[in-house]
């Protein structure tokens, strides 16, 4: 039976350890989960919660037709175990059945946000064009369209041509009787399925995709926009009528100003 | 031959994990549908889903529930370990339980007797290891141990490809050989320490008739668990404590039919 003054050392000793080999294994983590670059499959969840909820059983990896996903190893700077693919080697194929997101045991990937209202028969389908596993970006200083070559390899490859890449046309004044045909990313209609990335011709991809949280900006919800429809004046009314904030200052009485 | 029937539970284990093994991959490659997924969690049969109780357990500390397959599979397993194997996943399913006995088998032939071991650390850090996971697991939001898990990196290797993480299962194999005798499995894996607790009450135990005992230490000799045999050459009884793998190793070696498995008594000793 040890004495009191014995457990407490005892119990003070293996607290240290515990806490070093704790502050370490955390780093550890840190460390790999730093890692924002990385190409989820499509339905994956934000990056946070994704790494939270996936078990990395693999079975989207077993789904997936074309070898697209693949799970991370111990040299991959990715988390361990976890599915990502690179497009530049094999892109994502976008299959209109999605094999990849129902075998999910843990709701990491996220089915139902694939799911799009068809308008005429008012059922849910699956719609991988609404999937968002990245999104497109050209190097202008690389890419040889922009160097007057009619290159638009991304172009034809895109499975959205026209709505998520679209060419624009130029005048070249270098010559002056040439065009430009530049490739344009239209960023809310990117998938990041990474075909341009795997269809550029230059040696390294000059379209690279990165993850929408990564390049995406935000707009506070101050910034109230013009929309088809008309939702937002609806919000503008509803703000006018609530708010004591910005709004209500420009909004106030002009006579109030001019007394100050 | 006699060889042969010293080994039976050996081989019978030996047969479980490489099988389990060559369903997963037969999964992964060929689309057999009897074992997908891998040990994290594996759909039995394209109907129902198993999952690790422990990764479970990690991902709720973590802050997130995941979904009803992945909850149930979990439970199913935990209640056949709890119940009826033990720690018997260590023994028959773990892959990295053939990487660590074949570390402990080379340890006999290199090191001589003498040779003692460059570490010591006691066979609890598991158990401490267990408890830092989970705090880990809650302060950094991710599963922990699966981050890290060597047992994870081999087994999903073989089944998806495993890149550089051989020099991870090396690096076991040698600790195994050359710092600890079973370093892993018997003093730092979580995973073990958790079924460990888990199956502290499970039905199946081995017992041991004093009887019969010839005190000829075999049993001590192979078992990666010492310390479990501390009845052995004392008294009859059961092997009551958890950290007990089921392996059957003592069974095998011993010619005395001194030790047998046996359904727990849920008495004292």
């Amino acid at each position: 039976m040890p004495t009191r003054r014995e457990l407490i050392k005892k119990l003070l000793k293996s607290s240290g350890y515990m806490f070093m080999g704790g502050a370490f294994w955390g780093g550890l983590i840190n460390e790999t989960k730093a890692s924002d670059l990385t190409l989820r499959p499509p339905g994956a969840i934000e990056k946070d919660e994704f790494l939270k909820k996936c078990i990395k059983c693999g079975a989207c990896v077993e789904a997936c037709p074309y070898d697209t996903l693949m799970l991370a190893t111990v040299e991959d700077k990715a988390a361990l175990g976890a599915p990502y693919f690179k497009p530049r080697e094999i892109p994502c194929y976008m299959c209109l059945d999605i094999p990849c997101v129902p075998p999910c045991p843990t709701g990491a990937l996220d089915l139902k946000s694939l799911l799009k209202t068809d308008e005429e028969t008012g059922e849910e389908e699956m719609d991988i064009n609404i999937s968002r596993m990245g999104v497109a970006l050209i190097d202008e200083a690389t890419c040889i369209a922009f160097e007057g070559v009619q290159c638009d390899a991304c172009f034809r490859a895109c499975p959205l041509m026209n709505e998520a890449i679209y060419t624009e046309y130029i005048r070249n004044e270098n010559t002056g009787k040439h065009a430009y045909l530049i490739p344009v990313v239209k960023a809310d209609a990117c998938t990041g399925c990474g075909a341009c990335e795997h269809a550029c011709v230059m040696e390294k991809s000059s379209i690279v995709i990165l993850p929408h949280a990564v390049v995406q900006g935000k707009q506070g919800d101050h910034y109230l926009m013009q929309d088809d429809d008309d939702q937002n004046l609806e919000n503008i009314e509803n703000i006018i009528d609530e708010s004591e904030g910005a709004l209500d200052y420009l909004n106030g009485d002009w006579e109030d100003l001019i007394d100050e | 031959m006699n060889k042969i029937k010293n080994s039976k539970y050996l081989i019978i284990r030996r047969i479980v994990q490489l099988s389990i093994l060559f369903l997963f991959v037969g999964a992964n490659i060929w689309g057999w549908k009897i074992l997908t997924g891998n040990l994290s969690t594996a759909k039995v049969l394209d109907t129902f889903y198993l999952a690790d109780p422990y990764a479970i357990i990690q991902m709720f500390a973590a802050g997130s529930i995941v979904g009803i397959d992945a909850i149930i599979g979990a439970v199913i397993t935990l209640l056949f370990y709890s119940l009826i194997g033990g720690r018997a996943f260590c023994s028959f399913v773990c892959p990295i339980n053939i990487v660590t006995d074949t570390a402990a088998w080379a340890r006999k032939l290199l090191l001589k007797k003498s040779d003692v071991n460059i570490l010591n650390i006691s066979r609890k850090t598991r158990y401490y290891i267990l408890a830092i996971s989970l705090i880990v697991s809650a302060i950094t939001g991710v599963a922990a141990f699966e981050f890290i898990s060597p047992i994870s990196i081999l087994h999903r290797g073989i089944i998806f490809g495993i890149g550089t993480g051989w020099i991870v299962i090396l690096f076991v194999f040698l600790f195994d050989l050359l710092i600890l005798e079973r370093a892993w499995c018997g003093h730092l894996c979580p995973l073990g320490a958790f079924y460990s607790l888990v199956g502290k009450f499970n039905f199946i135990k081995v017992k041991h008739k004093v009887e019969n005992c010839t005190k000829c230490m075999k049993c001590f000799d192979v078992c990666p668990e010492k310390q479990v045999l501390s009845i052995v050459t004392k008294q009859s009884g059961q092997i009551k404590s958890g950290a007990c793998t089921a392996c059957g190793r003592c069974i095998d070696v011993c010619d005395d039919d001194s030790l047998k498995f046996s359904f727990n008594n849920y008495k004292k000793n």
